[in-house]
Order: structure tokens, then sequence, then C-alpha cells
């Protein structure tokens, strides 16, 4: 595998930011196929299309996923990148790393791969990019015996999950999203490893509705923390923020001149429900109107936090546009405790209740999401088990398109048109 | 011993899962996770948490370009074996970070994150445009309608300076897919660089037989565009599909499920961009973003177009939204018939919605701001 030409790739090589190009000349020196991963690029940024053939179905016995396989429709020209599979490791909750695990990792792929990764995939495996089929086994010996650790998910099953970094280095978390994300995701090795569902479907774990790991937007299960009592105040720093000596949003916004810190009109106003205000010089928050959208926290973090009685609120459903169009999760069951006392058992029931209504009626390749809008909300909500509630909606339907159930109605559906026209002739 | 094919379930491994966490935090984070007092940013990409202990953590956070090789991430070892006890750590939008546990220890890092060749630019954090959450583009994938590492390194060049910087109005978070599957973060950002097509797929009746599996690729079709149909090949009847071009909005989905039905093309291909989307429920619920410009075209290797568009909203947005304000909160303040005329982008009946829900997109009222696009009804 020699160098190609890449005048057009090596255009991104100028620019402040770090070059993948650079990046990846660097590693041919050592990994030769990446002058073919680079020439097949160069050659996809002159024709404008991909040059990678559709699908590849390759893996490890034992497993239905984990493994991405992709050919080259060029691979005479490159014969590098001929087999250019990616395998999906399993990453730490929260991805820190000690770098005896990540160098461990990097000899592997150094030993079995093309040198370069993806630090990390979307939905939070650490990628290796780019392998021989032949190389597969070996890699996942060498990962399981000498590394003691697994393969992450792909395929119609339950996809790696992820998390934010929760309280490990935030004050903000209201739950330990590490320990559970960790905990669910070798509880449910199963179902990771050996695709048994309609379609994919993700768990992500945000610590709060700042949602740092994205979990309403990109997760069918999303737990996403908050609290139940009053945010915890603390006046003395609330003076201290309106006098100026802490800064808003704890530094956020200090490369610009926004004026000196006015509690009024960027913390009050700006709440969504209006439900603070200042007595003298002391903040007031009205709690049972607030929506715990984390605004005021997040302005003076120093001054406010949530609430001392915390758990989550479970939203269930996102999904990308294919095929019915994008979904944000939508809120089921309002709060949770979340507690590795019970080794997160009220969780797992609410999951394994979703799963086993989903599993036997979605419809091949058809997202949570989608099932949800199909049979409707009200009918996922008796499969949850869960009371409707005012909570569930933006607003009430305003069509009355309403459908009773037989036994809702007195008298039932069972009529005799002879009887009606004793009173009603035609 | 190792792996041995001719036994090949032998001394097999399975659901290990991953490494637990507990292994890998830095000695000043686990012992004081779970009580942290406050955080505050001392600058771009250096934050301070402070635990109820008293003890400090210094965070540097640095730019990565996600595609990276073994090397670089040695060399990322390098630095947190020098400067962090052998602890790092990566971030949901995949940047790099740093914990120390004092100040001299934080400079030492920073000032050696600076005079290395690799470029490990410290930012990401506060009122900034962080990392571009991104996918594989033509590095790895069979579907895109544009690359992803190219697009993303020209725009973040582009932007390098909001990067290093805190002077938006909030964060912007930008995001890029390369096709409609949306991978990743498209559907919920600041400004999203979409991957579209615009040619309905050709259908190879040579092989489909062979490798499709028909009703998948007909129930495949978000709008009923793929039939079941008949076609000679060789003298011989096949069994194959037709695609009603009039029907098809080229989401290339057909091609997912049926690798006869390809649809790339160099001319067709291109970038729509979105604005107004975010995750968070701060303020506002989460939002949707939504398609302004319908099509940009694949200009390799720098996407100049691509890259003025977004260059162009941040650069209307920070000067004109108000401290706090998200993109899509300072577009519906103003009104989208605003940002349309602010951010001097002409609008199309492309960006009108008219799939399934349309209808609650359109203004059902006659509240609206007279601006440039009205003017023939103003005269």
């Amino acid at each position: 595998m020699a160098k190609h030409d890449t005048p057009l790739l090596d255009e991104l090589e100028k620019g402040p930011w770090p070059s993948f190009v650079t990046d990846m000349k660097r590693q041919a020196e050592t990994h030769p196929e990446c002058w073919d991963i680079l020439g097949q690029l160069e050659l996809s940024f002159k024709d404008r299309i991909t040059h990678w053939k559709h699908g590849g179905i390759v893996g490890v016995f034992g497993y239905g996923g984990g493994i991405v396989g992709r050919y080259s429709d060029v691979p005479k020209q490159f014969p590098g990148v001929e087999h250019f599979h990616t395998v999906r490791i399993a990453q730490p909750a929260g991805l820190y790393y000690s770098t005896k695990n990540l160098r461990a990792l990097m000899d592997l792929w150094d030993k079995y791969g093309s040198g370069m990764t993806n630090m990390h995939g979307s939905t939070g495996d650490m990628i290796f990019l780019g392998t021989r089929t032949e190389n597969l086994e070996p890699l996942f010996w060498d990962l399981t015996h000498d590394l003691d650790q697994d393969l992450g998910g792909s395929g119609s099953n339950l996809r790696t999950p992820s998390c934010c970094l929760g309280d490990s280095r935030c004050e903000w978390s209201c739950y330990d999203a590490q320990d559970i994300c960790y905990h669910l995701t070798m509880h449910y090795q199963d179902e990771i490893h050996r695709p048994a569902f309609p379609y994919k479907f993700k768990f992500k774990f945000s610590g709060c509705p700042n949602d740092c790991v994205a979990a309403i937007a990109r997760s069918d299960f999303a737990l996403i923390g908050t609290w139940k009592d009053d945010i915890q105040m603390d006046q003395a720093a609330v003076k201290e923020y309106i006098a100026g000596n802490y800064p808003s949003n704890g530094g956020a916004h200090a490369g610009r001149d926004w004026g000196a810190f006015d509690i009024q009109k960027e913390v009050i106003d700006i709440c969504p429900t209006d439900c603070m205000w200042m007595e003298g010089d002391e903040l007031k928050i009205d709690n049972s109107e607030c929506t715990r959208c984390m605004h005021c926290i997040n302005v003076m973090p120093r001054a406010l936090k949530p609430g001392k009685e915390k758990g989550a609120t479970i939203c269930i459903g996102a999904k990308a546009p294919i095929l019915d169009g994008a979904q944000f999760a939508t809120m089921v069951i309002p709060f949770i405790n979340v507690s590795k006392d019970n080794e997160y058992e009220n969780v797992i029931d609410v999951i394994e209740q979703i799963w086993d209504w989903w599993m036997e009626v979605g419809k091949n390749r058809e997202r949570v999401g989608e099932t949800m809008q199909r049979i409707g909300l009200p009918t996922f909500l008796k499969v949850m088990e869960v009371e409707a509630m005012p909570q569930h909606v933006k607003e009430p339907r305003s069509n009355p398109y309403v459908f009773w159930k037989e036994e809702e109605v007195e008298g039932g559906w069972e009529r005799d048109v002879q009887a009606f026209r004793k009173k009603h002739a035609a | 011993m190792g792996y041995d094919p001719a036994n090949p379930m032998e001394g097999r491994i399975t659901d290990l899962g991953p490494r637990s966490y507990t292994e890998m935090l830095p000695p000043v984070i686990a012992a004081n996770k779970g009580k942290w007092d406050y955080h505050e940013i001392i600058a771009p990409g250096i934050l301070l948490h402070v635990g109820d202990s008293g003890d400090e953590c210094y965070t540097v956070r640095v730019g990565s370009p996600r595609l990276v090789s073994i090397e670089y991430v040695r060399e990322l070892c390098d630095v947190a074996d020098k400067h962090c006890e052998g602890y790092l750590r990566f971030t949901t939008r995949n940047n790099v970070e740093f914990m120390t546990d004092s100040k001299e220890k934080c400079d030492a890092l920073v000032a050696d994150l600076k005079g290395r060749d690799t470029k490990l630019p410290v930012g990401g954090t506060g009122a900034c445009v962080t990392n571009i959450v991104h996918t594989q583009g033509w590095v790895h994938c069979h579907t895109p309608a544009t690359d992803a590492s190219g697009p993303v390194k020209a725009v973040m060049d582009d932007l390098f300076d909001y990067f290093g910087s805190m002077t938006l109005p909030a964060q912007v978070r930008i995001a890029l897919a390369c096709c409609l599957n949306m991978c990743g973060a498209v559907h919920a950002s600041d400004i999203a660089i979409l991957g579209i097509h615009r040619k309905p797929p050709m259908i190879d009746h040579t092989r489909i037989t062979g490798v499709c599996e028909l009703p998948l690729a007909i129930s495949s079709c978000p709008l009923g565009a793929v039939k079941p149909a008949k076609a000679e090949v060789n003298g011989q009847e096949v069994k194959t599909v037709k695609v009603n071009a009039e029907r098809c909005m080229f989401c290339g989905n057909c091609y997912t499920m049926c690798p006869a039905m390809p649809l790339a093309d160099p001319e067709g291909d291109g970038i729509a961009i979105l604005v107004g989307g975010k995750v968070s429920n701060a303020k506002s619920a989460p939002k949707f973003s939504k398609l302004v410009i319908p099509f940009l075209p694949n200009t390799p290797p720098r996407w100049p177009e691509t890259v003025e568009a977004v260059r162009k909203i941040v650069e209307v947005y920070a000067k004109d939204a108000k401290k706090y304000e998200r993109v899509g909160e300072w577009a519906e303040r103003i009104g989208w018939e605003k940002f349309f005329e602010k951010c001097e982008i002409p609008f199309t009946d492309k960006s009108i919605d008219d799939y399934r829900l349309a209808y609650d997109t359109w203004r059902t009222s006659t509240q609206f701001k007279y601006t440039n696009a009205t003017d023939a009804y103003t005269k």
C-alpha cells in the first residue's frame, strides 16, 4: 500500500482546527492501509459520492451484532480498505478512562486494525474503524480474555447505553447516571448482543433536565433526573451574585460585556412560569409552580441547587425522521426513585413493561415511538399501567374523534333499531 | 492459547459488558463523586469544580476531530500520564477532558497542550461554538449524501475563534449528518448540516431479485412511492419494483433496505441547513431544528457555501439575540420571517412543510411582520 496523491484532502491540513488528514498521515507511517483510506476518500472528494459497497454482514460467534461490515467498491485500487469493518467497543459509563486501559485498547487495535478510531460513536461506543474479517475473532478473543471487556451493540437490539457524567463531576445530577448506566448495561447483556427486538432500542441517562447526553432526543428510553421538593437556596450567595462577586452562569458569558448582572432581567423575567420574585433582598420561588427547567440554577450555580428529594422523569420514544418523522421522547412517568439500593428494580420493571408489549405488537423496523403513535398514547398508558394525567399532554386534543370502550357506555352497543323506531318513526 | 478457528466456541467469553466506570475515575473525581458544591468556568476551556470538602478539580477541555488515530490517542495518554495521574475522559460532543487537582498542575497542563505539534485547542465551554457532533460520511458509510469529516473541519476552521472564546448569547450546538437517517443530533441542534439527495433511486433490475427482499423495500418508503413491478432481464421476466418519481422525496431509505436501488449523485447530492433545535429543557422545551436552506452543493474539499451559510447565521444571531437566548428561542421571538430577513436567506417553498402533520406549521393567523418578502404586496 503506497501513498496516493491527495491534493483535495491536503487542503484540509490547513487551518487551526485539528486535521484528521494530518493525523491519518502520521498513522500511515506505521499503518500503510491509512494511505488507502486517504486514497479512497480523495476519490470520493473527486467523484462526490461514497465508495463503500452497500451493507456487509460480519460478526463474531455467539453475538448477532457489534460489528459493522464494510467493503470498498474499488478494492483493486485501494487493497488496504478492501475489507473495512468497524468494531464497536463497549465504553465505560461517563467516558472516563485510565491510560492503562486506553493504551491496552490501542495496542489491541494496533495489532488487528487500521490504526484509526472514532472517539466516540454517537451512541457512545468506542469505534475501531477498519479491519478485515479474519481479524474479528482474534480481536474479540484478546478483547475478552486479556482486557476483560466486550463489544457494543448494533442491529435490532438494545444498543449500547450511555449517560452524562452524572454526579462524578456535576453538582446538578439528581441520581448516579453512571451507575445505573453500567448496571443496566450489565443486566441486559443478552439483549445487547443478540437482536431480539422489532428494531433498535436505546437507553440514555441524563442527571438533570439540561440533558447533556441528549436523552430526550436520542433514546427510546430516556431517564432524566429531577426533584420533587423545593429548590435549595442560599440567600447569602444570591446577594453575592447581585453584588457582582460571583459570575453569572458560572462565567459562561465572560467573553463579552453584557453589563452588570441583573437578577430581575436574567433570572426572574426569564423564568418560564414566572414563579420567582424578590422580596427585599431575598429571592423567592413558588416551587409549586416551578417546572424545574434549570434556568435559574444554571445562572446562579453557587446560590441555587436542585431539591433534596431526587429522582427522575421517564420519557419514551425519541427517534430520528425515518420513517414517520422525528420524535422527541414523550413524558410518561413524571417521577421515579432511582436508587442503587434496590438495584434499580423499579426502573427495570418499567423497561420490561415496554419491551413485553413492543416485542409483541411492534411491526418490523418500527421504533417504539412509532408504535406509540400507531396505537395511541391512551392505549400505551394502559399498557404501562399509568393513569392518564394532564402532564401527559402539551394540550388536550381539539378534535372530537374520541374512542369509548363499550363497557364505558351505559347499556353497551347492542341496540334494536325496531325499539328505536317506536319512539322515532322513519 | 488464542482463538482456534477449528473450535470456535472453545474458551469463548461473552457478555462481559464494558469495564466498570469505577476503575476509570481520577482520584479527585473518585473522592468527590456525588459531593460537588459548585462549578465555575475560569477561562475558555477550563472548568473548576469545588467539592463540599473544599477539594478542587480543574478540567481542561480540548477540541478533537473525533476521527483519530492510535498515535493521537497515545499522545492524549502521554499528556494524562504526565499531568493527570493517568486518567482522562471524553465528552458527549467528542471533546477530550483532562482533570487535575490544583491550579499549578492545570497551568502546566495548558502550557504543555499549547506547546505540542499536534493541535490540541483548549475551549468548548460556556457560550461558545463547541465541537460538531458528526457522522461517518465518505470515510465509512454506504448511504451518505455528503461527507462528514471534511465539512466539519472546514466549518470548525472558520468558526475557530468561537471555540476558544465565550462571546455568544448562549452555547451554539452544531451537528452534521451525512444523510437523513440523522445519526447523532441534527434534528435537535442550533445549527444542523444535513446531507440530502435530489434524484430518485436508480433500479438495478439485473440484481434486485437476488439481493433484495422486495416487501422490505416497498414498506421502507415514507410516501408509498415504491411499488411491486415486473421487468424483463435477458429475455426473462423478473420481480422488481418501480418508483413513482413524483412521490419520491429522495430520502434513500429504500437503498438502506435494498442494495439494488442506489441514488448517490455528484450533482444531485448536497447539503441542507436546519436551525433552531435544542435538547435542554432550560427556559423553553426541547425544539426540533427547522429547514431554512434547502440545498447547498457538495464542494469538496472545503464546502465554502456551507461554511459561509453557517457563519452568517452565527454572526447575525450573535449580534441580535439576547443573553441566554438559544438560536431557536431567538428565531421564535423575532418570528421566522425576521430570521430569514436578518440572515439574508431567500425563503423558498422547500421550507414549507408538506408531510402529514404539515398544517400545524402553517400560519393560521393575521399576526406577521412585514419584511422584504412581503414587499410585492405593500406597494
